[in-house]
């Protein structure tokens, strides 16, 4: 239960200070953020009984790499808000949380599994029962996929028959 | 109850935030920091595994990480000062110059 708790208390402290990293303009901001980020999954380490690890990565990390920047920050000029010259900046986010979506989908299919397995266990599909209940857990379980692909081409549809009818009415205007 | 598999969501989850650095920020102090990430997100996972296999295999390829990930800003380190004092700007645009 501590161990569950301390898990996710981890993982979102870890991820908020990786996220403050890529987004802040002032570099100070982003080097001091980068040594939570650094303790805060050693913290990992601990859990995961590699005691020696986490402390190398306290050591190593926090001691030596975020110093070895500190001191390198010195011959640049870190006051100054980082200009940097945007180009299209919504591909990278888009990119990214495709990336995301797929990591998870492939690293997290044991957790899928094992929910649809539990629902496949659970639906024990007798055909004694009321056929809207059989038909309700057939489409929620073995049938998800299409039923979402299905749910999102009568989105697709309503937008573009929205679309395609908008489209005629400004120019008969003018 | 903790699984492997919350321990490689998050590393996923990790790795994604570190790339979107990598594909967004323009200055090279701020890809370093992201490759820091991603090199931390990629130890996570693997000591994960190592635990999960009952192996200490996996603890000891992330110590090597570790070691190189500080080599690797040492040197790093070193050339973006070269870089700076010369160019007087961090911004990875100015890398464009060295197309020959």
């Amino acid at each position: 239960m501590l161990e569950t708790l301390a898990f996710y208390f981890f993982a979102a402290l870890t991820l908020g200070m990786a996220f403050v990293v890529v987004t802040t303009t002032n570099i100070l901001y982003a080097m001091t953020s980068l040594a939570a980020a650094m303790v805060f999954v050693s913290a990992f380490f601990f859990l995961l009984d590699a005691e020696f690890l986490g402390v190398v990565q306290i050591l190593v990390y926090v001691g030596a790499v975020v110093v070895m920047y500190a001191f390198g920050m010195l011959f640049l000029n870190a006051s100054k808000e980082v200009q940097e010259r945007k180009h299209a900046p919504k591909i990278p986010a888009l990119l990214a949380i495709a990336l995301a979506l797929v990591l998870v989908a492939l690293l997290g299919a044991p957790f899928i599994s094992h929910y649809a397995h539990s629902l496949q266990e659970s639906l024990n599909p007798d055909l004694n029962t009321s056929n809207t209940k059989l038909i309700g857990y057939v489409l929620f379980t073995k049938y998800l996929v299409a039923f979402e692909v299905g749910a999102f081409m009568l989105l697709v549809a309503l937008v573009g028959a929205m679309a395609s009818a908008l489209k005629k009415s400004p120019t008969k205007d003018r | 109850m903790v699984t492997l598999s919350h321990y490689l969501v998050f590393s996923a989850l990790l790795f994604s935030v570190g790339l979107f650095g990598m594909l967004r920020r323009k200055n090279i102090l701020m890809l370093f920091f992201s490759t820091e990430i991603m090199l931390n997100a990629i130890n996570v996972a693997f000591v994960a595994t190592a635990h999960a296999l009952k192996n200490i295999d996996g603890q000891i390829f992330a110590l090597f990480m570790v070691a190189v990930a500080a080599a690797e800003v040492a040197v790093g380190l070193g050339l973006v000062i070269l870089w700076h004092r010369k160019h007087k700007s961090l911004d990875i645009d100015t890398l464009a110059r060295m197309r020959g």
